[in-house]
């Protein structure tokens, strides 16, 4: 049988070399841990602790205001010093500053929630939301809206996403590789949540031990299936990952539930897994931190808040001066301006780049060779799109389909010419949607 | 830290492939036929190369400084039109004309339009015509390769039906597919053609199809008009008359080398089959009706012209799309 795939994609250098043979270790106790009130996408939560209150581990500290929302909780024990603005991966936010006492006293409210046969559909809905667990592949999307789709809106499978296509990040491979079984018991929870009897795993060819590993604890659950895809960005895509699984492709603008699936991290299975064993909410994640300006990258359990120079100190600090830090991987991630803000639940990498390989290259004119056209997995023309969004015609990239655009960045990256297609691409896409708002 | 920290947008990795890079790699895919036409044509044709290739980033240097624009001869374009125009002149060819050829190809066609990229013709080929055009008998003088080189006649225009050459000697197959025949300085060698076209390929700088539409689209139109009319002064078989088509003129080096030019193509898959399919059928109906022997250049100009047009009707359909 021929490696699943698709249409489209680059193979960047994948770096992974890094941080794939590096076992997960626990990161040292922050003293400190600064939690923003938005880590999610939806409305921001509402804090229930004060400056002076007493926190325990596992404590919510923040209510989720809205249906499309996620709670936060404490991941130290300790006092809570401040809730105000603060620094964070996505700008100043509420956000609630605790001093750990070192203790990490566990919250009288965290307790196992019992057997997987145990529990009915709505209880295993409810305590993924009350653990406020979200999407830990970076998206962060409250995971327990994704579990109640509209009615009319028949799901018959349910897709975990472990093929991690962005370079240099290796935390889903960790996972996958040293607790397969906790994403398979988190798998068979969320089959169980949104009853459905068909499960996938999807994992890119160049994780075959995590491949095998989950392959081995599956053995016994004929429901599960594990799918190795061909090493290529952006398989991890999800409507990528779902053509891989199940041959479906899902209609232009619609979601996953329209091609009758739900797709998940396999972190966020790994999560709803320990929700449900031990009671612990969302409070740690684990992280890549990795880059050529990082003395011994590591993959590290990471308390939700814990400061990125806490932890890039813990793996040892700069070699190289760095010239970005970036959130996520270096196709999709984001820059940021300081090593002086809290790891989040949408943390998946922190990948420092030296001042070498962060400089921007100077863009010369298109050639017109097309390769941005072949690369692009949902089938657009960005050098069209880009033409008519640098003489600000945005109205026009509509019907280039410029809302199709998943923005990975394949065709800024294959570019040539060096032209940085994909920031244009971003421009006029807000163009178009804030005029959609303004209708 | 805290010196200087960058904020960009995504992506943070580039690949490593650039503009010069992949015009130094048409220089390399065409080393091996300018080997053939050096062997085949001596000094005239080092000559022509080195002029043209002179005269082209010349052409480009001073008229960039003249707009006021910043120099793009580092990004080796003009090096490869250069030759490119070389190779489409005879070898008995003044040094001027090769001058004229590559000012033309670099002013007029590439750098009034907006310099790479923007040049909505191939440059080379309508240098070509423009001095077919204005210099007809010194541009159709073709002579035999070899050190004391003889005038002579291509093998297409002694195929060509109804034709003043018919009664001319045909060179053997195999001359006619290793380049030992008269024609253009760079088109004669469809072997060493060929070895340049599978680098471009390997290489990924071109993909298979428009080269292969035209050509096959050549062969078809030539194999059915052969086995309908058959050549009966020659006592051809419809595989030599095809054998010949294909392997003498320009198509070896209009298909590979002109026909994926990256500005005056389509950029859609489906626009790259309908353009190589073009430039088949207009090249067959100049070689089998038209009043030149050759249509190679002329059906790929027809088709540059028609490329924005191509692309439009040819975009592909989005992912999810139900059209």
């Amino acid at each position: 049988m021929g490696l699943k795939s698709f249409k489209g994609g680059i193979h960047p250098p994948y770096s992974k070399e890094l941080t794939k043979d590096k076992a997960l270790e626990k990161a040292d106790d922050p003293e400190v841990v600064v939690i923003p009130m938005q880590q999610h996408i939806g409305a921001p939560c509402e804090p229930i602790v004060k400056a002076g209150d007493e926190v325990k581990v596992g404590q919510k500290i923040g209510e989720a205001v809205g249906f499309v929302s996620a709670p936060i909780h404490s991941s130290v024990s300790g006092v809570v010093k401040k809730v105000e603005a603060l620094e964070t991966p996505s700008g100043k936010t509420l956000s609630i500053r605790i001093e750990s006492d070192g203790k990490n006293e566990i919250h009288e409210s965290v307790k196992p929630k019992g057997s997987l046969d145990s529990l009915t559909s709505e209880e295993i809905v409810s305590i993924v939301k009350e653990a406020g667990i979200t999407g830990l592949g970076g998206a962060s999307f409250p995971t327990h809206v994704k579990l109640v789709p509209p009615p009319e809106k028949k799901i018959d499978a349910f897709i975990l996403n472990g093929a991690e296509c962005e370079p240099y990040l290796s935390a889903d491979h960790r996972l996958m590789l040293e607790t397969p079984e906790k994403v398979i018991f988190g798998l068979k929870a969320l089959m169980k949540a949104v009853a459905v009897d068909k499960g996938y795993i999807v994992v890119e060819d160049n994780k075959k031990n995590a491949i095998e590993a989950l392959r081995l604890a599956a053995t016994d659950e004929p429901n599960i299936e594990i799918i190795e895809t061909e090493t290529k960005y952006p398989q991890g895509d999800e409507k990528r990952i779902i053509e891989a699984s199940t041959g479906r492709i899902v209609p232009k603008g619609g979601l996953p539930m329209d091609a009758g699936v739900i797709v998940n991290n396999v972190g966020t299975a790994a999560a709803v897994a320990t929700a449900i064993e031990t009671g612990m909410p969302l409070i740690e994640r684990i992280v890549t931190i990795t880059g050529d300006s990082i003395t011994s990258p590591k993959n590290l359990i990471v308390k939700i808040g814990t400061s990125f120079k806490d932890i890039i100190e813990q793996c040892g600090g700069y070699s190289l001066e760095p010239g970005k830090i970036i959130m996520g991987g270096p196709m999709t991630g984001a820059t940021q301006f300081t090593d002086e803000i809290p790891v989040i639940k949408g943390t998946s990498g922190v990948l420092v780049l030296s001042q070498a390989k962060s400089q921007t290259p100077v863009p010369s004119h298109c050639i017109r060779c097309g390769k941005c056209t072949e690369v692009c997995p949902v089938f657009i023309q960005p050098v069209a799109i880009r033409n008519l969004s640098v003489k600000e015609r945005h109205e026009e990239t509509e019907d280039l389909h410029v809302l199709s655009c998943i923005e990975c960045g394949s065709c800024s990256f294959i570019c040539p010419a060096k032209i940085p297609l994909l920031q244009s691409i971003r421009i006029s896409k807000q163009a178009v949607l804030a005029k959609r708002r303004n209708k | 830290m805290e010196k200087r920290l960058f904020g960009t947008s995504s992506p943070h990795i580039r690949s490593e492939e650039t503009t010069s890079r992949i015009m130094g790699d048409v220089l390399i895919a065409l080393l091996p036929a300018t080997i053939a036409s050096i062997y085949f044509f001596r000094l005239s044709a080092i000559m022509l190369i080195a002029v043209c290739i002179v005269s082209a980033v010349l052409a480009e240097f001073i008229s960039q400084k003249i707009m006021k624009k910043s120099s793009t001869i580092g990004d080796l374009s003009a090096a490869v039109t250069g030759i490119l125009v070389a190779f489409n002149i005879p070898p008995s060819a003044p040094w001027w004309i090769a001058v004229v050829g590559s000012v033309f190809a670099i002013v007029v066609c590439k750098q009034l339009f907006g310099g790479i990229g923007n040049n909505f013709i191939n440059p080379a080929l309508a240098a070509r015509a423009f001095l077919l055009a204005s210099w007809p008998v010194i541009m159709t003088n073709w002579v035999s390769p070899g050190p004391d080189a003889m005038t002579t006649a291509t093998p297409l225009a002694i195929l060509k039906p109804g034709g003043e050459m018919i009664g001319e000697k045909l060179p053997t197959m195999l001359d006619a597919f290793i380049g030992n025949i008269g024609g253009s300085l760079g088109e004669t060698s469809a072997l060493l053609l060929i070895v340049g076209a599978i680098y471009l390929f390997w290489r990924k700088i071109i993909n298979w199809r428009a080269p292969f539409t035209f050509i096959g689209t050549v062969i078809i139109c030539v194999a059915i008009y052969a086995i309908v009319s058959p050549n009966m002064e020659l006592g051809l078989s419809a595989f030599q008359v095809v054998g010949y088509q294909v392997f003498s003129g320009g198509l070896m080096l209009g298909a590979f080398f002109m026909a994926t030019d990256y500005s005056s193509s389509p950029i859609t898959p489906k626009g790259q089959i309908i353009f190589g399919i073009g430039c088949g059928l207009i090249t067959s109906i100049i070689r089998l009706y038209g009043g030149y022997p050759e249509g190679v250049s002329y059906s790929i100009l027809l088709m540059n012209v028609a490329t924005p047009l191509i692309d439009k009707y040819t975009s592909p359909k989005v992912f999810g799309e139900v059209k």
